[in-house]
Parts: structure tokens; C-alpha cells; sequence
């Protein structure tokens, strides 16, 4: 049985063996970027890359989560578009920015009990579950807004995104916040400990007298709420709720998970991995972007990079 | 007395279908009723044509959920394999290219995906999912906003010809349904493939090869998703990079309605055909009552889940 007071994957050992990965990878990416454009290592280019970043990793954290429960979350970027127009919708009709915040968070939060009510309760897939919850939310964006953009948002909002603090921008902030946040509930709380133990063995959970499906649902859950909160981002850095803004989204989010050494079985997880692999993508995309290359072509490298991560992973599993 | 088992399961097949039958005769009565427009034969041909369009991309991905299984990949797929058909044929004027482009294009994705879910040991759906998005973007990439169209007339005849009053597409239909009836009842490819939905570790001991028997649905799945592109093509007579994109949702729905279990090991290839049914007469539906085109996919993810959750349910009582 599976030891449940800790993940396994905190030893040094296992780290030791992980971090290669993520971490040659993200080198590889830096230095080529780094040869190809002399502007991709500049103080200004780098802080843009923070920030580009800042909203795929408040989405990743939680799909973290909740790949380590051997779930997927594959409504996360549809959540995140429909609670970004629900902001904006808000704002438009109240001007009143901090009932849009929590209007919106509560309709991350709402999706997201949902989501996790109908897998664990059903006992469905969550694949089809969270694909259901995808084509549900783009169709509610559309309908919102009629399949305009919101512009009429006010000022306020776009502080969020270009706002700076100390000399260092908000969204930063949001960032490190987030992994704070998602790393002491992870590994500092009972909740932690129990997620990594739904992914290992949950009939043992069950036995144990732990009130598994309650867990279970808090962790998609939780998968709203980052939604809802990332919602605000978004719609600051376009100053605008556009329907189709963050779709596909959840893709960029489950190769970081991947990417950073996640896996599909057994509740291994590593949320630092998942750190350094939204900063691999993060920086392919800018310097891909750098380069002059189309956002089609961004986006099937980022499956290329995947099919790089598991490669690897399976190289060094039989080694 | 196995064969009594048989029957049994057989006829609670039956049962299965005729229900599903049975819905669909629901909706269209429902339908006449509320409009005029419903019951008139351009109107059904309509909706027939429609959904042999979307039985077509279904029924390769229907062979894949019955190993237990997901293609998300089926409505990229479409896209690419159209576009590269469209290409190949308005710059060489050759139809059988085209063709052999479409299908063949189809055809490799499909291997593609079988080598990711049995050398890589993918989960299917994320596997498949990653395969999306890299073909969206290398069809984007090539066809960079721009739109071709203007396809020889002979070409165009599979999309939207008529043979003897009925569209050319419902032929298809019929040569899919039969063909794949026969192949997963009573070859035994087929029934190797129900067993290793059902349980690929003994179908494993029984000495099915299991990754060749799930190479072989990937592989089919992309065929008929290439066959399909080319119906498509013929109808649509343009080809965009956006072209196959709201299609998988609906192909998924389709499956599922028709009763072959996320689960694998249970359902049938005119199930799915009713299930296509049953979602365009939906649509269709939707579509002459005037209501908004943006919650076509909220029916459809609504009525994804609700399928998923009314087979746990059947089969949980059907267990007890």
C-alpha cells in the first residue's frame, strides 16, 4: 500500500530524478531562444513572459490537482472564458468591480462543484463529464454576449493587468500567490495528503473512515474558483470579455501538467514541476512569438514538446 | 446454454435499439407538431443527409469507444484530411488524388494515434487530445485564412448528387452500416475488438493481440474520419482551416446516444447511426424554431453527460 502521510515524489532521490525533464527542456528553450533573438533575454522581455505566464499557471495548479486524482479538467479553458464574460457582463451592468470579482469566482466555483458533483456522484468519467461542461460553457459565452466582445468595462479592471507594485507587475503577484496557496494545501493540509491518496488508492481512503468524495469534489472545486479568479486577468489584460478569449486553453494547461512530470497514474505529482513547466511553455510561446511564428504553429509545438516530456519519461523509467 | 446467454444479450440489444427508435419517432412527432416546416420531405431528406454526415465520422469512433476508448482527434482530422484533399486537387485537377489524399491523410493520423495510445501508453483521450491541437495548427498554418473552393462537378456528386430522388450521401450511409455490421458481428476482428473493451487483460490471456486489435480501431477511426472529409468536402464545396472543428462534440454525442458504452464492450454501429439520428432531428429542430445557433453546444454537451449518466444507470440496475 501506498504510504499516505507524504508523496512520494518529495524525496530527494525522486527529485533528483525528475527535475532533468522539465529542467533540460526549459534550459533548451532558454538558450536556443537566447541565440535566435537577442531580445528574448532583456529585463522587459522576461518580466513578459512572467506575466504571459501568470494566468496559464493559476489554471495549471489546480489541474494539478486534479490529474493527480487521475481526473482531467478539460473545461477549464471554457470556464475560464465564461467567467471572464460574466466579469465583464458585471461590470458593464454595475460598474462595481469587486461584486463582478466575486460574481465571477462564484460562477467558477459553481461550475466547478458541479463538475466534480457529477464524476463522484455518478461515478462518471471525467473526461466526458468536464467535455459536456466545455461545450455548456462556450455555448453560455456565446449566448451572454451574443458572440461580441464586452467592451464596457470600465478602467479599474486593466489595473489588475498593468498595474505594477514595487516595481514588479501585478499579475506576479496573483502568480506567486496562487502557488502558494495551491502549494500549502497541497502538501501542508489534510486535504493535500488526501488528493495525493485519491489518485494512489481511494478504496483504501475509503476504509480508512476519510470522507472521500467530499475531497473529490472540493478538487474540481477548487479548479472553478482558480478558473474564476484567472477570469479577472484575462478580461484586465483585454480590457474587454471576448467569448472565444481562453478557449483551447486547457490545452497549454495539461501540457505544462505533463510537461512538469505529472502523471496519469498512481497520484504522482509535482507542483513545482508543474511551476517549471508553465515556464517552459510560457517562454516557448514568447519566443516562438519572437521569432515571427503564427500561434497555430506555437500551439502544435507545444504537442510536440509533450510528445518530447513523455518520450523522455519513458526512456528514463526503462533505464 | 451459452447460447441461451446469447440471445438474451442479444435481444436486450434489441431492446436497446427499438427504445432509441422510439425516441426518434417521439421527436419527429413532437416536431410536426410544433412547426409546419418539420414534416415535409425536403425537410427530412435534409435532416437524413445530415446525418449520415455525421454517422460517417461517428462510425470509425464508434469501433474506438468500443475498446473502452476516445478519438477527440476525429473532427481535426476531418479538417486536415479535407484541406490537404482540397489542395491536392485544385492544383492538379486530378479527382482520384484528391481522393487518395483525403483518405489517405485520414488514415495516417489514425496510426499516428494508435502508436501513441499502444508504444507510448497514452490515455486515449489525451493522447487523441494533443493530436487535435497539433493538426489544428498545422492546418491553420497551411491554410493561413484562405479558402478553396470550386471543385469538379463528378467530385462534388458524393456530397450533394442524387441518385433515383435520394442524396448520394445516404448511399454511403448504408454501404458504412452494412460493411461495419458485418465486420464487427461477425468477423472476427470485430469480436476481438468487443472483447478487449470488455476486458483487456483476459482477452489478452485468450490470446487477442490487443495493442494490433487497438492500433486497428485508431487506424479505422482515421479512415472514416478521412472518408468523411471528402462527403463533406463534395458538400461544402470550399475548404477552411476551421472546417472540422465543432464536429467532435457532436460525433461523441452521437456514439453515446447510441448506446455504445464509454466502458467499452457494448454497442453497435446502427446504434450510432440512431444516435446521429436523434441529435440532428435535435439540432434540425432547434434550427427551424428560429432558436439561437449558440446553444447548439450546450445541447450537445448536455446531452453528452445526460447519455453517459443514463447508461451507469441502466447498467447499475441492470446489475443488481
Amino acid at each position: 500500500m501506498r504510504d499516505l502521510t507524504l508523496p512520494q515524489n518529495s524525496t530527494v532521490a525522486n527529485l533528483m530524478q525528475r527535475i532533468p525533464g522539465v529542467a533540460i527542456m526549459l534550459i533548451i528553450c532558454i538558450l536556443g531562444f537566447a541565440l535566435l533573438s537577442p531580445d528574448f533575454l532583456s529585463m522587459r522581455n522576461i518580466a513578459n513572459v512572467g506575466v504571459q505566464s501568470a494566468i496559464l499557471l493559476m489554471i495549471s495548479l489546480p489541474m494539478t490537482l486534479v490529474i493527480m486524482t487521475e481526473g482531467i479538467d478539460m473545461s477549464i479553458g471554457a470556464v475560464l472564458t465564461f467567467c471572464g464574460v460574466v466579469a465583464a457582463y458585471v461590470l458593464g451592468q454595475t460598474h462595481n468591480l469587486p461584486i463582478a470579482i466575486v460574481i465571477a469566482v462564484g460562477v467558477g466555483l459553481v461550475i466547478g462543484l458541479m463538475n466534480g458533483a457529477i464524476i463522484v456522484y455518478a461515478n462518471m468519467p471525467p473526461f466526458v463529464v468536464t467535455l459536456g461542461t466545455l461545450g455548456i460553457c462556450q455555448s453560455l459565452a456565446l449566448i451572454l454576449t451574443d458572440g461580441q466582445s464586452l467592451t464596457d468595462v470600465g478602467d479599474s479592471i486593466g489595473l489588475a493587468y498593468n498595474g505594477h507594485l514595487l516595481g514588479i507587475p501585478l499579475p506576479i503577484y496573483f502568480a506567486l500567490i496562487s502557488y502558494l496557496v495551491s502549494y500549502v494545501l497541497l502538501y501542508h493540509t489534510r486535504f493535500g495528503t488526501y488528493v495525493c491518496a485519491i489518485g494512489g488508492n481511494r478504496d483504501a481512503l475509503k476504509l480508512a473512515g476519510v470522507r472521500v468524495n467530499l475531497h473529490h469534489v472540493a478538487v474540481y472545486a477548487f479548479s472553478g474558483v482558480m478558473a474564476g479568479v484567472a477570469s479577472i486577468l484575462l478580461t484586465a489584460r483585454m480590457s474587454a470579455g471576448h467569448p472565444t478569449a481562453a478557449i483551447g486553453m486547457e490545452f497549454d494547461a495539461i501540457a505544462a501538467v505533463i510537461v512538469g512530470g505529472t502523471s496519469f497514474e498512481k497520484g504522482n505529482g509535482w507542483l513545482f514541476g508543474t511551476f517549471l513547466g508553465v515556464l517552459t511553455v510560457g517562454v516557448l510561446r514568447n519566443g516562438l512569438n519572437l521569432v515571427g511564428v503564427q500561434s497555430s504553429v506555437q500551439v502544435a509545438s507545444i504537442g510536440l514538446l509533450v510528445l518530447v516530456a513523455l518520450l523522455l519519461d519513458s526512456l528514463k523509467s526503462k533505464a | 446454454m451459452s447460447n441461451l446467454i446469447e440471445e438474451l444479450k442479444n435481444s436486450s440489444q434489441l431492446k436497446n435499439l427499438f427504445f432509441r427508435l422510439l425516441v426518434v419517432l417521439i421527436i419527429c412527432i413532437a416536431l410536426s407538431f410544433l412547426t409546419e416546416a418539420f414534416f415535409t420531405t425536403n425537410n427530412l431528406l435534409n435532416v437524413l443527409r445530415q446525418a449520415s454526415l455525421l454517422f460517417l465520422l461517428a462510425s470509425g469512433l464508434t469501433l474506438v469507444v468500443l475498446t473502452a476508448g476516445i478519438d477527440l482527434s476525429v473532427g481535426a482530422n476531418l479538417g486536415m484530411s479535407a484541406c490537404l484533399a482540397a489542395l491536392v486537387m485544385t492544383n492538379t485537377g486530378s479527382t482520384l488524388l484528391g481522393f487518395m489524399a483525403g483518405i489517405g491523410c485520414g488514415t495516417l493520423i489514425g496510426f499516428g494515434n494508435g502508436l501513441l495510445v499502444t508504444a507510448l501508453r497514452l490515455p486515449s483521450f489525451i493522447a487523441t487530445y494533443g493530436m487535435l491541437w497539433i493538426l489544428h495548427g498545422i492546418t491553420y498554418y497551411f491554410m493561413g485564412g484562405t479558402t478553396l473552393g470550386g471543385f469538379d462537378k463528378s467530385f462534388r456528386f458524393i456530397g450533394t448528387g442524387y441518385l433515383y430522388g435520394i442524396p448520394v450521401p445516404i448511399y454511403i450511409m448504408t454501404i458504412f452500416i452494412i460493411a461495419g455490421s458485418i465486420f464487427t458481428k461477425y468477423s472476427i476482428y470485430g469480436q476481438q475488438v468487443y472483447a478487449v473493451g470488455a476486458n483487456p487483460v483476459s482477452a489478452r490471456l485468450s490470446g487477442v493481440p490487443v495493442n494490433r486489435r487497438l492500433m486497428l480501431v485508431y487506424v479505422l477511426s482515421g479512415l472514416t474520419a478521412g472518408l468523411a472529409s471528402l462527403v463533406f468536402l463534395a458538400r461544402l464545396n470550399s475548404a477552411e482551416g476551421d472546417i472540422g472543428e465543432t464536429l467532435t462534440l457532436p460525433a461523441i454525442a452521437a456514439v453515446l446516444i447510441g448506446g455504445t458504452s464509454l466502458f467499452g464492450g457494448v454497442g453497435s454501429i446502427l446504434g450510432t447511426l440512431i444516435g446521429a439520428l436523434i441529435l440532428t432531428l435535435v439540432l434540425n429542430g432547434m434550427n427551424i424554431l428560429t432558436i439561437n445557433g449558440n446553444y447548439q453546444a450546450l445541447v450537445t454537451g448536455v446531452i453528452i453527460i445526460l447519455s453517459v449518466f443514463l447508461d451507469l444507470f441502466f447498467r447499475k440496475k441492470s446489475n443488481t
